[in-house]
């Protein structure tokens, strides 16, 4: 979110991959672990002399203290403001002064940085970002600045945008517990109060190489990434203390919730509602996968889901989607959305998804929508092989998140393999359950923000 | 006909097993089908799919006068049925064979974004010949499509950055079609009639405008074959002359407009010069150290990394093609914007008046040189930059000559450039929020 971004004998790390679990990995994917608890991922792809390095921290803002939050991220700022051998910015500059570009983001469970550069400046890029894994410096003059700007930051993302801060307050009223009731960007009030003694305790406690994961993709070999991972990570010790602890868990949530706001800056009504749902998990994705073909089936198709052909192609909503997400640390969301078309009562478009879910619900999923869903999923797989960077992210972020290496590997099969029970059994799941909250963000009638004699001539009159 | 730059694509492939080297040629064929079709190819057979992209010049500039939006509610029923097919079974056809297309239009161009599976190229193909040739504007979709794009209208109007970049649009282009926005506005995309549509499309789909590049798992021979398969039944001319030059009728000064957020949204631009020019490579350069470059242009040191009043700022060189400015854009907290907008005209007069120092003019040259090859970096990267630089007029071999372009700028280069373009009097600043200290100047 930030920009808008002591070697062991070879024996020891060979041991660790040994050769049957190299034989299953895809080609051109290895992954090794050194002795000081870095695990790390190369993926080879040879086309263009490009390389991305991305160190993924498995801590995020779901980790924070209840009245710190946004810690996480304000440390993320704070990691480009130099180490013992670098400036303030010198990092970003020398990224950029190399030809390449460097960003980072925060999330609820982990926190990552991340170069793309000429394969040749690999080894450049990994000893800086090694350097700030262990020795980060804050100066006294820097920390005040930057936590201006991750206000600003929030001004932007969320406070100039009624469906942002929307989202955000559904969250908070979706989780009794999870503290993924906190936004990643923190609650205003907390984030002005946050201190660079604050930020040096957070980098401190969970900044290490036990708790990180290191993903090289693009243009390098196995054994070149693997020597340098040792060069520039390997003296870094570990710390014991710094894994993630169990974080408060959802209770039992019985009572289905209603929200609702209006704001003038809201263009048109639009419903959404989360529902809990299970996430992905080690050896165990079966239930994620379902969802996620459930999410496709539903409205993954502007045509021929599920709700487009009962609500967009009959003319009750304009827009439809669903979403899920499975790549959490801590159980997540399914979550449904709809823009009302224009005549259509909010009550009656809600009534319409309801009657849609409950038919599907009864039905199950069209034998021939599911061939054609996992057509395209097949299809991915080979799309997904053009992007080196979009295979990192995939990878950094499982791993961040507790799956395995092989969970990653295993995820496109798991999908291929959803069958039509087990789609029945995820929809009764989400769709007939009471963990929910429904929302309505709506316009205020009558009510434009601005002075509208002031708006540019051409907009004035679209505006209703 | 085929040139014989296929053999140098198999050589460069056996370096790249050998050998990690820094900067690798990409090797680019300029084919033209058998029925007279150019197009250009990057092989490349590691992944079994072949990414297409065609542009098609004019884009939404090509709207009839006062059927603005016509081309963009034209472009998504593209889709949504044609020939035999109505919306739901082109749709069910498209996702049997896992192929992949997106249709989008811009000022200049509308564009093709496609990906088939080489094991059903054809008949992924032989789809989006359909698309393209024969859409059928049923009542039904078009009805739906034209609901969907009052939306995104309504969505424009209370969004601040949209709103800020219309009325900068607004006063910078005239008559011209750049001073609106593509999709039009409610009442004139309520007018438009199934007519209107089937003009516009002959007006914008033509071959005498498409650009076409492909990268993947094809053969020159075999994407001669595609490109007549998809585009052959299109008329060989478009129905309305390309659009015309717009002039730049920006003139300096403050624009505010009232909106109820915590942040004003600032956009600003003066004008800029064209490709053309001799001077484009040297300011090129000197936008990339005054406000393009990221965290290491002027612009982000001082406003945000040294006073934290914006989360980014940013300007770049818009090149359009029937018009240019040097442009950019921040966010800012109503109380801190004045101070945020007069830091902005304090460093385009240090630029102006002082240059820049080697050292800047070194790491800029640097990022610039490097940064292009990581661009190319997978099929659809790959045929989206190929089409963009036909489309532009560039000649292939511009990937080779540009980095040098850019290595021999010189200090006095960039200081001659910045003495000539960036005059703080000229920038118009448009203000959307409730910013305190600053006013609007007309």
């Amino acid at each position: 979110m930030r920009r808008p971004h002591r070697l062991a004998p070879a024996l020891t790390a060979l041991a660790l991959s040994a050769a049957p679990a190299l034989a299953e990995m895809p080609q051109g994917i290895s992954h090794f672990t050194l002795p000081n608890g870095l695990e790390a991922v190369v993926i080879e792809d040879h086309r263009a002399p490009v390389v991305v390095q991305m160190v993924w921290y498995r801590i995020g803002s779901a980790d924070e203290q209840p009245g710190k939050s946004g810690i996480a991220h304000y440390l993320e700022h704070l990691m480009f403001k130099g180490t013992d051998r670098l400036g303030p910015g010198e990092l970003s500059k020398t990224v950029t002064a190399n030809g390449g570009m460097d960003n980072a983001f925060t999330s609820y469970d982990y926190t990552a940085y991340f170069q793309r550069i000429a394969a040749d400046r690999l080894p450049l890029v990994m000893d800086m970002e090694s350097d700030r894994m262990a020795n980060l410096k804050i100066g006294e003059d820097d920390w005040k600045a930057e936590r201006q700007v991750v206000l600003e930051e929030r001004s932007q993302r969320t406070d100039s945008d009624p469906g942002a801060q929307f989202s955000e307050e559904r969250n908070a009223v979706q989780f009794y517990n999870s503290p993924y009731r906190r936004p990643v960007i923190g609650w205003r009030p907390e984030m002005e109060g946050l201190t660079r003694d604050d930020a040096i305790a957070w980098y401190q406690a969970h900044y290490a190489p036990n708790d990180a994961v290191l993903v090289i993709a693009g243009d390098v070999t196995a054994d070149k990434a693997r020597a340098l991972a040792e060069k520039y990570y390997g003296p870094i010790p570990a710390k014991p203390d710094s894994t993630r602890k169990p974080r408060p868990q959802e209770p039992e949530q019985r009572a289905p919730r209603r929200i609702e706001r209006s704001d003038p800056r809201v263009p048109q009504p639009v419903l959404t509602r989360t529902v809990l749902a299970p996430e992905r998990n080690p050896g165990d994705q079966k239930t994620a996968a379902a969802l996620s073909v459930l999410a496709e089936l539903l409205a993954g198709s502007a045509q021929t889901s599920v709700l487009a052909r009962d609500l967009v192609l009959t003319g009750k909503a304009l827009y439809v989607d669903a979403s899920y997400d499975g790549l959490t640390v801590d159980p997540t969301t399914f979550g449904l959305s709809l823009v009302p078309a224009p005549g259509v009562s909010n009550a009656d478009a809600e009534a319409a998804l309801d009657a849609a879910l409950q038919k599907f619900l009864k039905d199950g999923p069209d034998p021939a929508q599911l061939e054609r869903v996992k057509t395209q999923i097949r299809a991915d797989r080979i799309y997904a092989q053009d992007s080196a960077h979009g295979r990192a992210y995939d990878y950094g972020q499982g791993l961040s998140i507790g799956l395995t290496v092989e969970d990653v590997n295993d995820w496109p099969d798991i999908l291929a393999a959803v069958t039509p029970d087990d789609i029945r059994a995820a929809a009764k799941l989400v769709l007939s359950n009471p963990a929910s909250v429904t929302g309505w963000l709506l316009p205020q009638p009558g009510a434009a923000p601005g002075d509208a004699q002031a708006l540019p001539a051409a907009q004035t009159g679209e505006i209703q | 006909m085929i040139r014989a730059a296929r053999l140098l694509a198999s050589l460069s492939l056996v370096f790249v097993a050998l050998a990690s080297l820094p900067a690798r040629a990409i090797d680019i064929q300029q084919i033209t089908s058998p029925g007279g079709i150019k197009a250009w190819l990057v092989e490349d057979h590691s992944i079994p799919f072949t990414a297409l992209s065609l542009m098609f010049k004019g884009g939404a500039s090509l709207d009839a006068p006062g059927k603005r939006g016509e081309i963009s509610l034209m472009t998504a029923l593209l889709e949504e049925g044609s020939g035999g097919m109505d919306s739901v079974r082109y749709a069910e056809a498209v996702e049997g064979l896992g192929a992949q297309s997106r249709f989008d239009v811009s000022d200049d161009a509308l564009s093709v974004s496609a990906r088939m599976l080489t094991e059903n190229r054809d008949q992924a193909a032989d789809l989006l010949r359909q698309a393209l040739t024969e859409p059928r504007f049923d009542p039904e979709a078009v009805e739906r499509v034209r609901a969907q794009l009052q939306s995104v209208i309504r969505s424009e109007a209370t969004d601040p950055n949209a709103i800020a970049t219309t009325e900068l649009a607004r006063q910078a282009w005239g008559a011209h079609p750049y001073a609106s926005s593509i999709n039009g506005t409610a009442e004139s995309v309520a007018a438009l009639s199934r007519d209107d549509l089937i003009d516009a499309k002959g007006r914008v789909l033509a071959r005498d405008r498409v650009y076409v590049a492909a990268s993947g798992d094809i053969t020159a021979e075999e994407l001669g074959k595609l490109v007549d398969k998809i585009l052959g039944g299109l008329p060989e001319q478009g129905s309305a002359p390309l659009p015309p030059p717009a002039e730049l009728q920006l003139k300096g000064g403050i624009t505010v407009v009232d909106w109820d957020s915590p942040q004003t949204v600032v956009t600003f631009a003066q004008p800029g010069l064209p490709m053309s020019d001799p001077d484009y490579f040297a300011a090129f350069v000197a936008d990339h150290i005054l406000g393009g470059g990221g965290f290491s242009s002027r612009l982000m040191d001082q406003i945000r990394e040294k006073r934290g009043l914006t989360y980014g700022v940013g300007t770049g060189l818009s090149n359009g093609l029937y018009g240019q400015t040097w442009q950019g854009g921040m966010a800012s907290a109503n109380d801190k914007v004045a101070e945020a907008v007069g830091l902005i005209r304090s460093e385009w007069d240090r630029f102006a008046e002082g240059g820049v120092t080697e050292k800047e003019l070194t790491d800029a040259k640097t990022y610039l040189t490097g940064e292009y090859p990581l661009r190319f970096d997978g099929n659809g990267k790959i045929a989206a930059i190929l089409a963009g630089m036909q489309l532009i007029g560039l000649p292939a071999d511009y990937v080779n000559t540009r980095n040098p372009r850019i290595e021999a700028v010189t200090a006095a280069d960039v200081q001659r450039v910045a003495k000539r373009l960036l005059h703080s009097d000229q920038i118009r600043f448009v203000l959307v929020g409730r910013p305190q200290g600053i006013a609007g100047t007309d």
